[in-house]
C-alpha cells in the first residue's frame, strides 16, 4: 500500500482519519459518518469495495490504553479487482442504542451484524432480523465481553421454532397469505437438522415448500459453537495453533498455516525459503483432501456411493501418510510462530509422490463415472444457480465464488509464499449452479497437484526455523544444557511470542475460501482478541438465496456443494 | 427332506439361557446411530470406509432414524444449543440402547472449557464407554464397539437399564 493510494482515501473521507496497517487502509470514521464511507468504498468506482468480508466488535473495557469508547465495530470489505483491503472502524458510544447497519448495502452485513450483536450486544439501526446466532435463544448477555466470565454456561431447554422468520421470508418471496391456505397450494414447513444425514454436521435447515418446491428457507446454525474467540483470549499465540486445527477440520494444516502468517506477518517475521515452500505443498496438499472428501460426501448425497470409496479411500490413506509427519491423522498442529515443527521426513517427496498419483487416479476414476453421466447432469444442472453479484454481496470466496464467474483468488490476487512464481491456473464456472462448484473442486485438485509438483522440484535446502530467541524455542541441546536456553525456554513458553501492540488483519486463501484472522493485541503473549473470519459462514449466509425456488432434494446436494464445515461456521 | 441344521439335529432341541441367545443376537447386529457434530464424525468415517471396515463387527447398518438404532455415537463436542437435540434423539431410540462418547469433548468438553460447551455428554444422558483422543483413531472406535460387545454379554434382558438417570436437563 503506497501512500499515494491514502492519500487518495484520505480526500474521499476527508472527515475520517485514515492511516496504513500491513496490507490495509485502516479509517476511522463517527457512527453518523459510517453509512456514508460503507457507501463510497462500495460505489465509488476509485474504489470499488464490492465484497464486505467481515463484520466484528471490538469490547476495549481491559485495554491497557484508554480509548474514547468501549465497543467499537469494525467492516472489513474488499475490493477484489485491484487487491484493495479497507476497514472501516467506528466507535459505539452506547450499545444499546448502536449505530447504523449496512445490510441495505451489503447481504453478508446481515449475518456479520447479527454475531456482533449476538457475541458483544451491539445494536445495529433498522436491521431486518436482529438476534442471536452462535448463542442459543435463551442465552442472557454477551460472551465476548470482556466482564463475561468464560466458564459462565447457560443450560437451554427447547428450540427456538423460528417460525416468525420462515413467514417473513415467505412475504419477502411474494408468497401471499391465501396461497399458504389454499388447499392446492398449502405451504408444508419441513425441516432438516439439526442432525439430519443430510446437513453434514449440527445445520438446521427450515423449509416451506409447496409441493416439492422451495418457497422460503430459514436457516439457523450455531449448534458447534465452541467459544473459539474467547477461549482464544486467555491462550498464548503457539497455544492456540492446536484450536485452528479444529476449524476445518477437513483441511487442519491450511489453517494452522493460515494463523500463524497472520501472526508473522504483524510481527515481521520473514520464514525461512525452505519453511514457506513447505507451508505451500502442505497447504496444497490439504486442499486437495479438502475437495476430495466434500465432493465425496456431495456424490453420496446424490446416490453415487462408488465415487465415495474411489474418493475418501484416498484420502483415508493420506491421513496415514500425514501422521507420519506430524504423529496425528487430523488435528496436525504442524506449525510454529517462525517456521514449522520439524522438518519433512527422509522419504517423504517418494511418499508424496505416489500419494498423488494414486489420488489422481482415484480422481480419474470418479471423473469417469460423473463427466458423461447423465443422472449427475440432470441433477446439478441450472440448479441452484447463484449469480455473481449476490455472491459477491453474500460474502462468498473461494471455489463457491469462482464458481460464479469471479476468478478471485487470494493466491493470483494477493500472492504469498512465492505463489505468484508458480505456474498454475484458477478455474472459474459459467452458470454459478452446483454442476460448476463440482467441477470447480474437481479442477482445483489438479491445479494444487500442479503446484505441489513444482514446489518439490525447487524446495531448497535450510533451516524450517528462522533464528530469533525472541519467537522460536531454543533447540532442546541448549535446554538441557545451559541456564541461557532454559530461562529461554520457559519465558518463551509461559509468556509466549510478545506481538506489539496494535490490531491487524491478514488472509489465506483456504479450501473453502478467504480465512482471515483479525487480531488485536496489547503487546503481551496472548491476543487481546482473535477473529476469525470463516468462509463456511458467509456461503450459509446466503444458502437461502440458492435454494429458493428449487426443489428440496437440490437443496440437500447444494449444502454438500459449497462444503460447510461446522468447526468453521460456528466456532 | 431336512437341511443344514435340521438335518444334523432331527427333532431334537437345544437349550440356552434367554439371556445368552438374546444377548447372542444383540452384539453382533448393533445398529448405530451416528450423531456426528465435529472431528470425530470425520474419523467415524474413516472406521465405515474401506480400510477399518465396521462391518465385520456386524455393525456397519448406519441409522438416521434414532427408533431404527440401538447403540448412540456421539462423535464430537455438544454445546448448550445442542444438548436438547442430544437428549431427544436420546428417547427417541428404543431400549435396549447403549451410548459412545467418541472423543475427549464428547466425554469431558475437552480443550473447550467454556461458556458454551457441554462439559461431557454424561450430564445430559448416561454413557457406557468412554474413547479418549481428539480425535481418536478408527481403532480405538472399533474397540469401544468391543467393549460394548463384551457389556452386553454380561447383561440380563429382563433388567431396565439406566432407569434412575438424572442429567441437568432433566
Amino acid at each position: 500500500m503506497n501512500a499515494t493510494a491514502l492519500e487518495k482515501f484520505q480526500a474521499a473521507f476527508p472527515d475520517a482519519t485514515c492511516k496504513v496497517v500491513l496490507e490495509s487502509v485502516v479509517i476511522n470514521v463517527q457512527p453518523d459518518k459510517l453509512e456514508s464511507t460503507l457507501a463510497g468504498l462500495k460505489n465509488d468506482p476509485a474504489f470499488n469495495c464490492g465484497l464486505l468480508l467481515d463484520v466484528t466488535g471490538i469490547d476495549y473495557k481491559d485495554y491497557p490504553e484508554t480509548t474514547d469508547t468501549r465497543f467499537y465495530v469494525v467492516y472489513t470489505v474488499r475490493n477484489w479487482q485491484d487487491n484493495l483491503l479497507v476497514q472501516v472502524r467506528t466507535p459505539v458510544v452506547d450499545p444499546e442504542k448502536g449505530i447504523p447497519t449496512a445490510t441495505h448495502l451489503f447481504d453478508s452485513a446481515l449475518w456479520g451484524e447479527r454475531e456482533v450483536w449476538d457475541q458483544y450486544g451491539i445494536n445495529f439501526h433498522n436491521h431486518p432480523d436482529l438476534r442471536r446466532i452462535l448463542n442459543h435463544y435463551q442465552f442472557e448477555g454477551h460472551p465476548l465481553r470482556k466482564d463475561y466470565d468464560i466458564r459462565k454456561g447457560q443450560v437451554c431447554i427447547g428450540n427456538d421454532s423460528l417460525e416468525k422468520e420462515i413467514r417473513a421470508r415467505l412475504a419477502i418471496n411474494g408468497v401471499a397469505e391465501s396461497t399458504m391456505k389454499d388447499i392446492n397450494t398449502e405451504i408444508m414447513f419441513l425441516n432438516l437438522g439439526p442432525s439430519h444425514p443430510a446437513t453434514h454436521g449440527a445445520i438446521r435447515i427450515l423449509t416451506a415448500l409447496d409441493g416439492e418446491t422451495i418457497m422460503a428457507n430459514v436457516n439457523e446454525i450455531g449448534y458447534l459453537h465452541r467459544g473459539f474467540e474467547k477461549t482464544s483470549e486467555n491462550l498464548t499465540y503457539n497455544q492456540i495453533i492446536p484450536l485452528t486445527d479444529r476449524l476445518n477440520y477437513c483441511s487442519s494444516m491450511m489453517n494452522n498455516i493460515a494463523y500463524v502468517k497472520a501472526v508473522e506477518s504483524w510481527l515481521g517475521v520473514e520464514i525461512t525459503e525452505r519453511a514457506q515452500f513447505m507451508r505451500v505443498v502442505l497447504s496444497e496438499f490439504y486442499r486437495v483432501l479438502d475437495h476430495l472428501v466434500c465432493i465425496a460426501a456431495n456424490m453420496v448425497d446424490m446416490g453415487g456411493l462408488t465415487n465415495y470409496w474411489y474418493l475418501y479411500n484416498e484420502k483415508e490413506a493420506a491421513y496415514d501418510f500425514i501422521s507420519r509427519l506430524t504423529g496425528a491423522r487430523l488435528t496436525s498442529s504442524f506449525t510454529r510462530i517462525g517456521g514449522m515443527y520439524r522438518d519433512f521426513y527422509e522419504g517423504w517427496e517418494s511418499d508424496l509422490e505416489l500419494h498423488l498419483r494414486d489420488i489422481e487416479k482415484g480422481i480419474g476414476d470418479s471423473i469417469k463415472l460423473v463427466l458423461k453421466n447423465r443422472i449427475v447432469h440432470d441433477r446439478t444442472k441450472d440448479v441452484c444457480v447463484l449469480s455473481a453479484e449476490d455472491a459477491l454481496s453474500f460474502g462468498f470466496t473461494g471455489p463457491t465464488l469462482r464458481a460464479s464467474g469471479v476468478p478471485f483468488d487470494l493466491r493470483k490476487d494477493a500472492p504469498y509464499y512465492n505463489y505468484e512464481s508458480f505456474d498454475f491456473d484458477v478455474p472459474v464456472g459459467s452458470k454459478g449452479d452446483i454442476y460448476d462448484r463440482i467441477m470447480i473442486r474437481f479442477e482445483e485438485m489438479f491445479q494444487s497437484i500442479r503446484i505441489i509438483r513444482q514446489a518439490m522440484k525447487s524446495i531448497p535446502d535450510g533451516s524450517v526455523f528462522i533464528e530469533d530467541s525472541q519467537i522460536v524455542l531454543p533447540p532442546k541441546a541448549d535446554v538441557y544444557n545451559n541456564i541461557e536456553g532454559l530461562a529461554n525456554h520457559f519465558k518463551l513458553i509461559f509468556e509466549g511470542v510478545k506481538t506489539p501492540a496494535g490490531e491487524w488483519y491478514d488472509s489465506f486463501e483456504a479450501a473453502n475460501g478467504e480465512l482471515g484472522f483479525h487480531f488485536v493485541s496489547d503487546g503481551s503473549g496472548r491476543p487481546y482478541k482473535l477473529k476469525v473470519r470463516p468462509p463456511c459462514f458467509y456461503i450459509m449466509g446466503g444458502f437461502h438465496k440458492m435454494v429458493e425456488g428449487n426443489m428440496i432434494a437440490d437443496a440437500v446436494i447444494n449444502l454438500g456443494s459449497i462444503n460447510i464445515i461446522g468447526g468453521e461456521l460456528d466456532r | 427332506m431336512a437341511l443344514g441344521l435340521e438335518a444334523k439335529l432331527g427333532d431334537n432341541v437345544m437349550t440356552s439361557t434367554l439371556d445368552y441367545i438374546v444377548n447372542w443376537g444383540r452384539e453382533n447386529s448393533l445398529w448405530p446411530f451416528v450423531y456426528g457434530t465435529a472431528c470425530c464424525a470425520i474419523e467415524f468415517m474413516s472406521t465405515a470406509a474401506s480400510l477399518h471396515d465396521i462391518s465385520r463387527y456386524g455393525a456397519e447398518v448406519v441409522r438416521f432414524s434414532p427408533r431404527q438404532a440401538d447403540l448412540l455415537l456421539v462423535c464430537g463436542t455438544v454445546s448448550y444449543k445442542q444438548a436438547p437435540i442430544l437428549k431427544r434423539i436420546y428417547e427417541q431410540m428404543p431400549e435396549p440402547k447403549w451410548v459412545i462418547a467418541i472423543g475427549a469433548c464428547a466425554s469431558s468438553g475437552g480443550i473447550y472449557d467454556n461458556y458454551c460447551t457441554v462439559q461431557g455428554i454424561d450430564t445430559i444422558i448416561p454413557v457406557d464407554v468412554y474413547i479418549s483422543g481428539c480425535p481418536p483413531r478408527p481403532e480405538a472406535i472399533l474397540d469401544a464397539l468391543m467393549k460394548i460387545q463384551d457389556q452386553i454379554k454380561g447383561e440380563t434382558v429382563l433388567e431396565d437399564r439406566h432407569k434412575d438417570f438424572k442429567g441437568i436437563l432433566d
